[in-house]
């Protein structure tokens, strides 16, 4: 039974991205296959999701394998070496002749294939100015057809035929044409209300549109290879699986929006921990006042709770390039759950270093603190090369003496000095007053203590260096801290 | 059992006429979750319609809806069932001396001193029900486990009296905020339904449905701002009630069509946090 062979490959694929999937939630799958139609695909889909993705993160990952596994295959994805159209190519050019006889007034021409790459954009810009979704589909058909130059066997992954394709049609200066055309095509002046309403409209058929050459791509290279082969090429990791130094600025985006609901979780699991903690010693005053309802026998022994101190905190970062995003993120996680700390404090470092907490007091956006950071701190000192001796220095010499035995201090960085003085006197300092000294490294670890990094030898002196490549890294190392 | 739905364009045609406007993906769990017997699993953002949808639901087939609240602290005696102690007491003091004590204890401990709490409820029920356990990442992780039996097996098993199995399989309905990662255990029993803010066309059908006499041109209008003010980077982006109130409060100002400055002064009622509020309304009087 095919369907069968397709659902294990297509559950193997899902388990080889990293989403749990049960063996009863397998069944469950099957059961449901069962009772909805496969050619009902968006049910068909959101019965496979319903049964096998029970996180919310997880179904951009899902989507993607479930386009791979079920898309349409048939010889209409061919890719045909010598252009020629087949019947269902006929069949959407008769469509297409249509609308464009239509469109434009004038008889049906050579089809699709016989327009100039200027007539395709121009009918690109009308669909997306009346959001019509079947043109919008078909031109994207025709652009991959015509711009992509895919070729079968080809072994290019699919994004370079994306860049390829969008490359000719030009996108980026679509939006202000739109809202140009748009505003000379209204009769009376819009309003600035008005007029950013429509260019958010614009912008999400844009983005549609990108989606559908994206799909569209995919297909034809899964009706090339093989749904495993492209499932393979195509997989890409869980987001809080995606490393903070090699995210895309989509990852990025992703990343950002699995980071508040994470915080929030950790701070409410953080919550509930101290308060149902271990008990504590033995409440007198309570125990003799419950032992009165007993008549006067302690048969109810009560207990203080303990109430554990919370740590105060020292975030200092390196902001340099390459662990910049890393910074960041460290920085936004530290302040999203701050309630769970007594007082926290952070630094910025490049070259030169600054205190930034100001920035997190002033506001309560945590994202305008950080832009501000970014912008307005006073971090470099000589050149912008990170400088992690120079920069300690400073930071012993003015708040070196605000380190008590209630501080943790967390240093940031990949430790790579670029060859400079390394002064790890300072982190043996550090770590002779403060509670706890951690270092968190955004690299792999087989990539520490080579080249310029000095990571080992400040790490000597510090009360351990973990490993801080991704969100999950990073979640479980703030919650063993407080 | 006879199931309930015959298609998934049934259950989204059937829940159009409760007013509640479902999409694809809604319709499609809440029909697999009657012919494979199983619960769901609702979690999304807040006011997005996850409790609306089990009162909907049991609206459409025409079965009582129970619902269970959960908080921290909810334990087997307010979930499951309780023994009626006070009963129980009077029972035994009633008649002292006639009976025999292994008569007393039969007795005591019968269906008659069980006070059924909602989930027993649930189950025993002979007319349809639906089974709306709400917020239940509220309950701690160990208090969960509670749930696993009635969940799975559909059934109750009380120490005393033994095993209580379902009559019929009620339609339950589980809802999530998201505070906190729910068991494995749980989650494997269960459909999962992500509810997520409503797309421009289904936020702007919800606001003609449900406020009376709106203009189709302010419910677009409305749709669209909302969907630019969800785009921003926001503590609490509006929810689907939120924008519901914005939209009756328009109605109530007598307003047609939005311009800048009454969308501002009116603004927190869709936003709940002043920085959200300055955000949004710099925002939506720039002029690009």
């Amino acid at each position: 039974m095919p369907v069968l062979d397709l659902m294990s490959g297509f559950i193997a694929e899902l388990r080889n991205a990293g989403l749990p999937v049960s063996l009863t939630e397998n069944l469950d799958a099957m059961e449901a296959v069962k009772v909805i139609p496969i050619e009902d695909r968006e049910a068909f889909k959101y019965a496979l999701g319903a049964t096998l993705v029970k996180n919310n993160a997880h179904w951009r990952v899902f989507e993607t394998i479930f386009e791979v596994y079920f898309s349409l295959r048939g010889p209409e994805y061919a890719i045909t070496k010598d252009g020629q159209p087949d019947d269902f190519w006929r069949e959407m050019q008769e469509q297409m002749d249509q609308v464009k006889g239509q469109g434009e007034g004038k008889g049906s021409g050579g089809g699709m294939d016989s327009l100039t790459p200027e007539e395709i954009t121009a009918m690109l810009m009308r669909a997306l100015m009346s959001g019509d979704q079947a043109m919008m589909r078909a031109l994207a058909k025709q652009s991959v057809q015509r711009f992509a130059g895919m070729e079968p066997g080809r072994p290019v992954g699919g994004t370079y035929y994306l860049y390829r394709t969008l490359r000719n049609l030009d996108l980026d200066n679509m939006l202000q044409k739109l809202i140009d055309a748009n505003r000379e095509m209204s009769k009376q002046e819009l309003t600035s209300l008005e007029e950013r309403l429509e260019k958010d409209e614009f912008e999400s058929r844009i983005e549609q549109f990108k989606q559908e050459i994206e799909s569209e791509i995919r297909r034809r290279l899964v009706a090339d290879r093989g749904a495993e082969a492209m499932a393979k090429t195509l997989r890409k990791p869980l987001p809080e699986d995606v490393e903070f130094m090699h995210a895309s600025r989509d990852e990025m985006q992703s990343l950002k929006k699995a980071l508040y609901p994470l915080t929030r979780k950790l701070a409410a699991r953080l919550a509930r921990k101290r308060r149902h903690g271990r008990k504590g010693p033995l409440d007198f005053r309570n125990t003799v006042r419950h032992s009165l309802s007993y008549g006067g026998v302690p048969a109810d022994p009560k207990f203080r709770y303990p109430r554990p101190a919370k740590p105060e905190l020292m975030v200092v970062a390196d902001i340099s390039g390459s662990v910049a995003a890393f910074a960041r993120f460290t920085l936004m996680f530290v302040y999203a759950i701050q309630n769970q700390f007594s007082k926290v404090r952070s630094f910025v470092f490049i070259d030169g270093i600054d205190e930034v907490t100001k920035y997190f007091k002033s506001t309560e956006d945590i994202g305008e603190a950080i832009n501000r950071v970014n912008t307005e701190a006073d971090v470099v000192w000589v050149d912008g090369h990170s400088d992690y001796g120079h920069a300690f220095e400073v930071f012993w010499e003015r708040y070196g003496k605000d380190i008590t035995s209630k501080t943790t201090v967390l240093l940031l960085g990949d430790a790579r000095n670029n060859y400079h003085a390394a002064q790890s006197w300072v982190v043996k300092e550090m770590a002779k007053r403060a509670r706890h000294v951690y270092w968190l490294n955004p690299e792999p670890k087989s990539y520490w203590n080579t080249g310029d990094s000095i990571v080992g030898e400040y790490g000597a002196h510090t009360d351990g260096v973990f490993e801080c490549r991704n969100l999950r890294q990073l979640e479980g190392f703030v919650e063993n801290l407080t | 059992m006879k199931p309930r739905f015959n298609d998934v364009a049934t259950v989204r045609s059937g829940l159009k006429n409760v007013n509640y406007l479902a999409d694809d993906g809604i319709a499609g769990v809440v029909y697999l979750a009657d012919r494979l017997g199983k619960p769901v699993l609702i979690e999304g953002p807040a006011g997005t319609g996850k409790t609306q949808l089990a009162k909907s639901v049991a609206e459409l087939t025409g079965a009582r809806l129970i619902r269970l609240q959960c908080y921290e602290g909810l334990d087997e005696s307010k979930a499951l069932y309780e023994w009626n102690y006070k009963k129980q007491l009077l029972r035994i003091q009633a008649d002292k001396n006639s009976d025999s004590w292994s008569e007393v204890h039969d007795d005591i401990f019968s269906k008659e001193f069980l006070l059924t709490r909602p989930l027993l409820e649930a189950i025993t029920s002979e007319d349809p029900v639906v089974l709306l356990i709400d917020e239940v990442d509220r309950v701690e992780l160990e208090t969960e486990a509670l749930l696993l039996e009635i969940l799975s097996e559909y059934q109750v098993s009380i120490p005393e009296l033994g095993t209580i199995t379902a009559k019929q399989i009620p339609l339950v309905f589980l809802t999530s905020n998201n505070t906190r990662e729910l068991s494995e255990a749980l989650k494997r029993r269960c459909l999962y339904l992500h509810v997520d803010y409503p797309d421009l066309e289904r936020e702007k059908e919800i606001v003609l449905n449900k406020v009376p006499d709106i203009s189709e041109n302010l419910a677009d209008q409305i749709a669209r701002i909302v969907r630019s003010i969800r785009q921003l980077d926001l503590k609490k982006p509006p929810s689907v009630s939120e924008t519901l109130d914005w939209a009756r409060t328009l109605m109530l100002l007598g307003i047609e069509t939005i311009d800048a400055d009454e969308a501002k002064e009116t603004l927190h009622i869709l936003l709940k946090y002043q920085t959200d509020i300055a955000k949004a309304a710099k925002e939506l009087s720039v002029t690009k």
